[in-house]
């Protein structure tokens, strides 16, 4: 059951990820991915998927979709009304599935974090009531396959679970918050496993309300450079599969990495905007080092939420500065939206994968583009392919609505 | 685990601002009168059940971050607040740390609406005050800005019952001390385009819109409050899959509750499968009164659970929400009488 009072409390257990699947502008699959971070590739061009010649922004870091989804248990018909946001959370986790080695999945828990799930369906599904309120044809689809936990359905369907879907809508923090409550579903004895990940597609409300809010930068965002212009959106998805470290080890499992810490704090300043100390961003990377029991001085990398809007990424440096204090100019930041752009409700998620990545690899994602750091900033900025001896990584997921949640990964060795 | 007992209510509803006029509502039985909704380009309007006017203005609206916000987080923290009663003090002061779970499955429609038409009419024109307001968490946001609360805050979406995942989630933040006391609250908004869609699939479904609030503590006894009810358990969620189909997702739900005794009440959400199931205690059904309203739906079946239980009319009661698309999920409280004997 869900909840007992007498339910017995378990000491916490180690959690690590066994499988990762990740779509970005980059392409699909792991080494696509790594290639193209380590490398400090940038994903932008302009807008295909829809009418931006009215807008102030015309780029975005777009996927461009396989021809034909993978194998799985999904009719051909509901494969053939799966929409973009849908195909991107399937295609990553039929990855992770695939690497976790997992059989069976009965009442396997799935967490997903998003901020519009399939947007597009409930853009055209209000356009044709406008339109052509008459015209009914295909709207009772549209607005099934719209809504948040239809996508988590899928994936169920897909791979036969029948455990409960949960979806967390934390704005732009919503993939690593999903992330986090996973992990305290497994590290709390709740479940042994949880199927976990965040997606987001573009879509032309969310690409016309962020540049309506002036937050859209022209050129390819350059997060952390002092002459930074704003953020550039782009869609993708990433799914981990999650498990007790015992249950890893007993069938002989590859361990991509352990996650060890996870925080989360609301920043009430603002709707849309950070308070200037960056009081719940430090709560957030506080919080998720107290759970994982580790000091600043430990940590090796941060994946930074780094948006690139003005605002963000100086308040982000602030809050940076207080938590690391003297040990900051040791740090090593970036924001790998500098790649792949904002991708929202993935963003926690793929960042999580990102963290994975340079822990298994060792080496840290550059910002090619960026001129000239912020001199807010009081820790290096990545903007070289480097390798680097990681143990642990922080990834900073912030959001509107003052949702901010900070992830901590540790190398396996 | 810990235990988690129900130390406030509240509900906003088309019965009335509060858990009063929720309660006397669905003791009269008798489903509430419909309005129209004009339906932009067809001439026959929606029927629908409106939120009434509150009867004096919120004094929340004063706070900056309401001003502009719409019916959804005025109801969400109407409910809120009353459930917090005297507590939201202590919350503000930062004496307590609240942590803030809403729910919700169609969020601001209204604004999302409003905003998506002016994209169509001029994307280059569209208004930057409307679209965060669009966001699925703003209601939750507004409410923990007025509550000056910092502590972590969640917004679940999915069907009626991602309410009682978001009582469980609760109960967890409570055991693990990550909260000292815990906000759940249901919310859905009422739109022409969402009662447009509803129609797609339950053509004699009244849509309705408001909110519900469970306020939880781990601790049966406050200074100024008292509980009125423990929870005793929620079940899993049964997801609606190819493999599981809703009357099988019910069954598995109603199979881990107790079967409800003669001073036991059963509050469902439908009635779906009922006839074969479950004991022979009285059944309430608040939809049949109120409306379909989704998330705020399974939040009035346990806030009227609990009034119920609070006034000593039952000993215990069940919930049973069948969801619109996604899940069944039960839950079970007991009355606080019974509080410091085992369940």
């Amino acid at each position: 059951v869900l909840f007992s009072p007498a339910q017995k409390n378990h000491p916490p257990a180690r959690v690590v990820v066994t499988g990762a699947g990740v779509v970005t502008a980059f392409g699909a699959g792991w080494k696509t991915n790594a290639d193209g971070f380590r490398a400090g590739k940038t994903a932008f061009r302009p807008v295909t998927l829809f009418d931006v010649s009215r807008q102030r922004t015309k780029i975005a870091a777009e996927v461009d979709l396989p021809e034909s989804l993978p194998p799985t248990s999904l009719s051909a018909k509901t494969q053939s009304r799966l929409n973009r946001a849908a195909k991107m959370l399937l295609l990553a986790a039929h990855e992770a599935w695939t690497q976790s080695g997992w059989e069976g999945g009965e009442n396997l828990p799935v967490v997903l974090g998003t901020t519009s799930g399939e947007m597009t369906l409930g853009q055209e599904y209000l356009r044709q009531a406008i339109d052509s309120p008459r015209q009914l044809k295909r709207q009772a689809t549209r607005v099934a396959f719209y809504q948040v936990q239809r996508q988590g359905l899928d994936l169920c369907d897909a791979f036969h679970f029948q455990g409960p879907v949960t979806v967390i809508a934390n704005a732009c923090a919503s993939g690593a918050n999903a992330i986090g409550h996973a992990w305290e579903t497994v590290r709390n004895g709740s479940a042994p496993k949880v199927l976990v990940g965040g997606y987001d597609a573009l879509c032309h409300l969310t690409f016309a309300g962020f540049d309506s809010l002036q937050a859209l930068a022209p050129t390819p965002c350059r997060p952390f450079d002092a002459e930074r212009n704003g953020l550039s959106l782009g869609e993708g998805a990433a799914v981990l599969t999650l498990e007790t470290l015992e249950s890893a080890q007993a069938r002989n499992a590859e361990i991509l990495g352990e996650i060890a810490g996870y925080g989360a704090a609301t920043d009430v300043h603002h709707l849309t905007q950070p308070h200037p100390e960056g009081n719940a961003a430090l709560a957030a990377m506080n919080a998720a080092c107290a759970s994982a029991g580790v000091t600043p001085e430990q940590i090796d990398y941060i994946n930074a939420h780094g948006t690139a809007t003005p605002q963000n990424d100086a308040t982000e440096a602030i809050a940076i500065n207080r938590w690391a204090g003297a040990y900051a100019k040791n740090l090593s930041v970036s924001s790998t939206k500098a790649g792949i752009g904002h991708l929202l409700g993935a963003a926690g998620a793929v960042e999580a994968v990102v963290c994975l990545m340079v822990l298994r690899g060792q080496w840290l994602p550059p910002e090619i583009g960026v001129n000239r750091i912020d001199p807010a900033c009081q820790f290096p900025v990545v903007r070289e392919a480097t390798d680097k001896k990681i143990e642990y990584a922080l990834s900073n997921s912030f959001g509107f609505g003052g949702a901010n949640a900070s992830l901590i990964f540790r190398r396996w060795s | 685990m810990s235990r988690v007992f129900v130390h406030g209510l509240g509900a906003v509803s088309p019965a009335g601002w509060g858990v009063s006029p929720l309660s006397e509502a669905l003791k009269q039985g008798e489903p509430l009168p419909t309005q129209v909704l004009p339906r932009p380009g067809w001439e026959k309007p929606l029927r629908i059940r409106v939120v009434p006017a509150s009867p004096t203005r919120p004094a929340f609206l004063a706070h900056p971050r309401l001003r502009r916000a719409g019916a959804m987080a005025q109801h969400t923290v109407a409910a809120a607040l009353e459930a917090l009663g005297t507590d939201a003090a202590r919350v503000q002061s930062g004496e307590l740390r609240l942590g803030v779970i809403v729910c919700m499955m169609a969020g601001g429609v209204t604004y999302s609406r409003r905003f998506y038409e002016e994209v169509l009419r001029d994307p280059a024109m569209a208004s930057p005050l409307i679209f965060p307001e669009t966001v699925f968490n703003a209601p939750a946001s507004h409410l923990s800005a007025y509550l000056n609360s910092p502590t972590v805050n969640y917004t679940l979406v999915g069907d009626d019952g991602m309410f009682l995942q978001g009582v469980a989630l609760a109960a967890n933040w409570l055991a693990c001390g990550r909260a000292d006391a815990c906000l759940v609250v249901g919310t859905e908004e009422t739109d022409w385009i969402v009662a447009d869609a509803v129609r797609l699939f339950r053509r004699d479904t009244i849509y309705t819109g408001g909110a519900g609030a469970l306020y939880l503590k781990s601790t049966p006894n406050g200074a100024m409050d008292s509980p009125a009810s423990e929870l005793a358990m929620v079940t899993d969620s049964f997801s609606y899959t190819q493999k599981q189909g809703r009357a099988d997702a019910a069954n598995k739900m109603r199979a881990q509750l107790p079967v409800a005794a003669a001073n036991e009440l059963i509050c469902d959400s439908t009635g779906e499968g009922l006839e074969h199931h479950h004991g022979v205690g009285q059944r309430l059904t608040p939809k049949a009164v109120l409306g379909e309203a989704f998330v705020a739906s399974a939040a009035w079946q346990c806030v009227a659970a609990c009034d119920l239980l609070r006034r000593n009319e039952f000993t215990a009661a069940n919930v049973n929400t069948m969801g619109a698309n996604q899940q069944a999920v039960g839950a079970r409280f007991v009355s606080a009488r019974f509080i410091g004997k085992p369940l």
